[in-house]
């Protein structure tokens, strides 16, 4: 085991996928000499050449349209979104082929693309450097969708998500960047959990707290003080968004009874609805009470002066933790 | 290089501005750019071409007829524009790579589709027709422009793999407004990939004449990029053949990225959906039916005494085998299991869709055993 901040991990883990295969190649803006602008590919041109380090032109469309191509031709390009807000050109590219080819050609196509984006807000960052565009990506079937919150799974799940033969939008929380965890850089894949399953991060018997990336670290500081109130939360580190891990998911529910979901992304036809909802078909007669969203406002990421406001914090968990548990010194007690 | 930075008054009646070597009577006129391409193309190669043509129309109008007939929700007819498709793709050699649009019919023939290939997709049996590694053929794009990228990341591969391939993408005057054809010249000329872009510039997208997307003829806007290109008369099988082999061979021997302005013409609608009649006059159509592509090659070999009866009937018999063959094969085809629309979603299983898969495989079921 080895303390490696995210970046490092993340480093370390496109320095292994790229030993161990050489039709891996990482592309995208200011990766090359620079090293990227959050530093995640440090290193990788001296060691693996402007071939396989590949600095592309500004845009966005082109980078993952070219990666598609690439694809075809027996690639399996790691592509780098320089930021969340970024990805919206590339968007096209994304939903209408790398998703779509291998059904559209029978399976004759694989699009083993991994797209990387570092993701989501709390660094006081410029607009459109802040976003969450998970639910999008989570819609499209054809994708997966990962979101990691430690060093650990940074280096384990990309290595996964780059070995894997299906197209995958890999989120990486900015704001974890720099927050150093245990990394095992031996660890075997074949060893490791699969990409698609959940974390029991903390266990728990009052309350199931679903959740992922940045968020995962307010959900652990909610469950701990919510144990000092002695309430029992068990936090979920759902780890992947597509598919989800509904089998570690409903276990937890129909324990607990109860289940909050937070995450930063909007509201409104987000993660957390589709969560609750199928959360709410294959639980309903174990449900205690109304589970709970807990989640950013249906906003435009605001100016990183207010955004404390925006994401969701541990008050507002444990809000939403006493409104599961009926209990009266709800901070709102406004009725939805 | 041929090309013009020009702007013209009218782009979509200002045609004459192209490299050509046959005239639309079929007179062989001399090009100095064009010419040296095409010495060894003598009257042998040129009937193939011919009847290559004449193949193609008859898969086209089969496709038409079968739109008409039910067969086929929906078919985007190339008549006019096969002198284009057929003599860039022939000049591909087997291992290069085509990346087409929904249009080129005459690619996918020319790369070697069996009958079925042409209108599985077109039936709505499956979204292809057929496997794009077989054929060395990526699946016909819809959205517009996007295949131009892949074309141009295919190439970076095969700079990467060391090997002399090329990549050929074709797109229509209306793909050269969408930004993704602007971002895969940029990608290509900094790379230097070894690709070939075919505008077939068939004056009309939908009804959108040329004019609304250019101002300029379409060529002269690849040097803009650092790639070189030609204006061709896409009518002239010779002179697209010509600038095709001039194009490939540039991107093969590392010269990096060619272009070519396919000036042409599509004769039917856009597509069975559309009505052309709304927005074009017979004037029109008439003046460019009068520079038919496959009558400027009759027209030349006849002239040579080249094209003889037993020819033509050959050609015409093999034409009527083709749409046969093409007409049997839609009608035979059988449309899946309902359960397999849930797959190929994946290469790997996937939870969410296995539940689906499961839930709705237990309900067909449920009706089978109803029925016993």
């Amino acid at each position: 085991m080895t303390d490696l901040t995210m970046v490092k991990a993340i480093n370390e883990g496109l320095r292994r996928a790229m030993r161990d295969d050489d039709k891996v190649l990482v592309m995208g803006e200011d990766i090359g000499r620079l090293g990227g602008v959050f530093r995640v590919t440090d290193g990788l041109l001296d060691e693996f050449g402007a071939q396989r380090i590949v600095d592309t032109p500004l845009a966005e469309s082109g980078i993952m349209g070219t990666a598609v191509g690439l694809a075809y031709r027996g690639y399996r390009p790691v592509v780098e979104i320089q930021f969340d807000g970024f990805v919206y050109p590339a968007f096209d590219q994304i939903v209408s082929n790398v998703a779509k080819l291998h059904y559209r050609s029978q399976g004759a196509v694989k699009m083993p693309i991994t797209i990387r984006i570092p993701w989501a807000g709390g660094v006081g960052a410029a607009e459109h450097h802040s976003e969450s565009p998970e639910a999008y990506f989570v819609h499209t079937s054809g994708l997966r969708v990962v979101a990691v919150s430690n060093p650990q799974d940074a280096y384990v799940v990309l290595r996964q998500a780059i070995a894997c033969d299906d197209p995958v939008v890999f989120f990486e929380p900015k704001r974890l960047y720099h927050t150093k965890g245990a990394v095992n850089l031996d660890t075997d894949l074949a060893d490791a959990a699969p990409m698609g399953l959940a974390r029991i991060a903390r266990p728990g018997t009052d309350v199931t707290l679903l959740t992922y990336g940045a968020q995962v670290a307010t959900a652990m500081d909610a469950a701990i003080a919510a144990e000092d109130e002695g309430t029992s939360i068990e936090v979920i580190d759902l780890r992947s968004l597509s598919p989800v891990d509904y089998k570690t998911v409903t276990a937890s529910v129909r324990k607990t009874g109860r289940v909050i979901v937070t995450h930063e992304a909007a509201r409104e036809a987000g993660v957390g609805a589709e969560l609750i909802a199928s959360v709410t078909e294959r639980c309903f007669n174990y449900l205690e009470s109304a589970p709970v969203r807990v989640t950013g406002w249906d906003i435009p990421y605001p100016p990183a002066k207010l955004e404390k406001h925006h994401v969701p914090d541990l008050d507002r968990i444990l809000d939403a933790v006493d409104r599961v548990l009926d209990r009266p010194n709800s901070l709102t007690g406004v009725e939805l | 290089m041929v090309y013009t930075l020009t702007p013209a008054a009218d782009l979509h009646s200002d045609v004459e501005d192209v490299a050509r070597l046959l005239t639309a009577d079929g007179e062989r006129i001399t090009d100095h750019e064009l010419d040296p391409w095409v010495t060894d193309v003598g009257p042998e190669q040129l009937r193939a071409l011919y009847r290559d043509m004449v193949l193609l129309r008859r898969i086209d109008s089969e496709g038409m007829a079968l739109q008409r007939q039910g067969q086929v929700g929906l078919w985007a007819p190339c008549q006019g524009q096969e002198a284009t498709q057929i003599g860039s793709a022939r000049a591909l050699r087997t291992d290069d790579f085509a990346f087409p649009s929904y249009r080129e019919t005459g690619v996918v023939y020319a790369r070697g589709a069996e009958p079925e290939g042409f209108l599985r997709a077109w039936r709505g049996e499956a979204h292809s027709s057929y496997d794009p590694n077989e054929l060395g053929t990526a699946i016909p794009q819809i959205i517009i422009a996007a295949q131009t990228l892949h074309a141009v990341g295919y190439a970076m591969g095969i700079q990467r793999d060391g090997t002399d391939q090329a990549v050929a993408t074709w797109f229509g005057d209306g793909a050269t407004s969408q930004g993704d054809l602007n971002e895969a010249m940029v990608f290509a000329a900094s790379y230097n990939a070894p690709v070939v872009f075919v505008c077939t510039n068939n004056q009309w997208a939908i009804s959108e004449p040329v004019g609304v997307q250019a101002k300029a003829p379409i060529a002269g806007r690849a040097p803009g990029y650092g790639i070189p290109s030609m204006r061709v008369d896409g009518n002239d099988v010779l002179a697209v053949t010509a600038a095709m082999r001039w194009a490939l061979d540039h991107a093969r021997t590392g010269k990096g990225p060619a272009f070519i302005e396919a000036v042409t013409y599509r004769m039917g609608p856009h597509t069975t959906s559309d009505d052309p009649t709304r927005y074009r006059g017979k004037d029109e159509v008439e003046y460019w039916r009068s520079r038919d592509p496959l009558a400027r090659v009759e027209a030349y070999l006849r002239a040579q005494d080249e094209f003889g009866d037993a020819f033509a009937a050959q050609v015409a018999k093999d034409a009527d085998d083709l749409g046969a063959a093409v007409r049997a094969a839609c009608l035979q085809m059988t449309t899946a299991p309902a359960i397999s629309i849930l797959d190929n979603v994946y290469a790997e299983p996937h939870t969410g869709l296995e539940e689906e898969k499961a839930w709705f495989g237990a309900y067909l079921d449920g009706f089978e055993e109803a029925a016993l």
